[in-house]
């Protein structure tokens, strides 16, 4: 966590002028203003991702990659002018590495069953670590399954942090594939994945990282990590749910088969035989969610147009102003303290369970995620049920998080 | 809606002090329930006497909600038959999702559970023991029974 005082900021971040931008932040929740602290479970969206949907429906929508009318022209071209957007986004080196999904757990999915169960054997490996979400574990467990192939986990220490030289030490003559988070969901980790991919490419190990909590919170290059396959999911960076990103390297993709059969994927199909289409749409079957598409290009333009170091410095000191007054509270434990950490916050506090605690925060209008958060084996590490989790966005003040921290005294009183 | 509607003092008290919480052994049915949406987790152990429930006892980690009502359930079902224990599960059902309906007055003290209907979130923490109990009841062989789950 970086240590950073208000006043050695270089540039003040307007937050109000930010918050203005996303409609939702001036509701009321019973009678309180909303302080939305769930980001990590989803992000709220700016009324300009907003706009491109309604726009979208209201005069474009038809379908896309089909029709010579003016409505799938126009439809078409705003789909795909969102997937230029995002190959700027994460720089990748062009439009055939960017494949729309539904989201994270879909991309994860996708590589999992067309990149990875045609080659593995059994005995050969797959590498995660130990503070993965469900969808970058049990994924890999099923085409372990289908192949005979074995899942190992590298530990992750009593802070939550994942160190690169045990993760080394179980990268094997077998292991074909190494999965990780770049930013881990419950525990806010960032994980040193520039090291792991390298030393995992030093050895022929094919890399998947999931970005999911990672691309709202920081920029990245994917050629500048060198991964092979990056995911993430639009609704966690501002944009609509059900639509997501799979970034592969090209050479990978053009090796695997589609995932699934339909339309869009081919060129010709008769009964014995069935050209494939290029990338991306190879991988793409089926008619796709096409508003969706739209609205996260329009958060990827939302991203680029603003600035993303002051955004960083802002949440880095909301981290820094979190752990200060939450440490202060008697009884409450934070749950995941790497160095290095996204800016959310996890804690359990002694005699209040995590859900009460949900319900009485947002009797304040105050909204946090309480639970496992997809990510049992976490919670087990930590001999946890379940825990509270406090998740910032650059739109987030300090303000909501003194607010939090009075929530939970009031919590705290009414268990005493 | 008052969180103190929620949270009332007998819900305090049986969180605080849960009552026939622990093992059971030799239990005549154990049964395990599971809330997959929050992690809470609960097993439910009786001793039948013909049909009558003989000794209740639970224990597993949960919310306020969900310990309370556990706590209250055992008080309320212990020395009674299968059937009723069974639509004391439905008037308890009831209280839990039916606005309309007033608090029966053969609830007791399970009446103070009837704050949780204005919490539709909540409502599946104060039923899982009770889901967890009548899946004991309606066994005929209580003694090979899957979990329970809310979901």
């Amino acid at each position: 966590m970086k240590n950073i005082a208000l006043a050695d900021r270089p540039v003040e971040f307007d937050v109000e002028a930010v918050r203005r931008r996303f409609p939702v932040l001036a509701r009321m929740v019973h009678g309180r203003p909303l302080a939305y602290l769930d980001n990590g479970a989803s992000a709220q969206r700016p009324a300009s991702v907003i706009d491109a949907v309604d726009d979208y429906e209201r005069r474009h929508h038809a379908n896309i990659h089909r029709g010579v009318h003016t409505l799938s022209q126009e439809a078409t071209a705003l789909y795909e002018a969102a997937r230029d957007r995002l190959v700027k986004f994460v720089n990748a080196r062009s439009r055939h590495e960017i494949i729309f999904v539904r989201g994270t757990t879909e991309a994860i999915n996708l590589v999992a069953q067309s990149y990875s169960r045609p080659v593995l054997e059994p005995g050969d490996e797959i590498l995660i670590t130990h503070l993965e979400h469900h969808a970058n574990i049990v994924p890999w467990q099923m085409v372990c399954g289908q192949t005979g192939a074995k899942l190992v986990v590298a530990p992750m220490d009593a802070r939550g942090e994942v160190h690169e030289d045990a993760v080394v030490a179980l990268m094997s003559p077998r292991t074909r594939l190494f999965a990780c988070a770049h930013v881990s969901n419950a525990l806010g980790t960032v994980l040193p994945i520039r090291r792991l991919i390298a030393a995992a490419k030093a050895r022929g190990i094919t890399t998947l990282i999931d970005g999911a909590q990672a691309v709202p919170h920081m920029q990245v290059d994917v050629q500048e990590l060198g991964c092979d396959f990056y995911a993430f999911s639009s609704h966690k960076m501002f944009g609509p749910t059900g639509v997501g990103v799979l970034y592969g390297r090209e050479q990978l993709l053009e090796s695997m088969p589609p995932w699934q059969g339909g339309g869009d994927m081919i060129l010709a199909v008769t009964f014995a035989k069935t050209t494939y289409n290029a990338l991306p749409y190879k991988f793409e079957a089926g008619t796709p969610n096409i508003s969706g598409g739209i609205g996260l290009g329009a958060a990827v333009d939302f991203l680029l147009d603003l600035d993303r170091d002051a955004a960083e410095r802002h949440e880095a000191a909301l981290l820094h102003h979190a752990t200060a007054v939450l440490t202060r509270i008697p009884e409450l434990r934070i749950v995941g303290t790497a160095r290095d950490k996204a800016s959310l916050v996890s804690f359990a506090v002694a005699g209040v369970h995590p859900h009460d605690l949900g319900t009485i925060l947002d009797e304040d209008g105050i909204a946090v995620r309480t639970g496992h958060h997809c990510a049992m084996p976490v919670m087990d590490f930590f001999k946890l049920p379940a825990t509270a989790r406090a998740s910032f966005a650059f739109y987030n003040t300090f303000e909501e998080i003194d607010r939090l921290a009075a929530g939970v005294e009031r919590a705290r009183k009414i268990f005493a | 809606m008052e969180i103190n509607d929620l949270y009332r003092d007998v819900i305090l008290d049986h969180n605080r002090r849960p009552r026939n919480f622990g093992a059971l052994e030799p239990a005549d049915a154990s049964v395990e329930g599971f809330n997959p949406m929050c992690g809470d987790r609960l097993t439910v152990r009786l001793k039948m006497n013909d049909d009558k429930i003989s000794d209740i006892r639970f224990e597993g980690q949960g919310c306020a909600i969900s310990t309370a009502s556990a706590s209250l359930m055992t008080e309320a079902v212990k020395g009674r038959t299968r059937a009723e224990a069974l639509r004391l599960f439905d008037r308890v059902h009831e209280l839990l999702t039916d606005d309309a309906a007033p608090p029966a007055d053969e609830l007791g003290k399970l009446a103070a559970l009837s704050g949780v209907r204005e919490y539709p979130a909540r409502v599946k923490c104060a039923s899982l023991c009770w889901h967890t109990l009548a899946s004991a009841l309606r066994s005929s062989d209580p003694h090979v029974l899957p979990t329970v789950t809310t979901e």
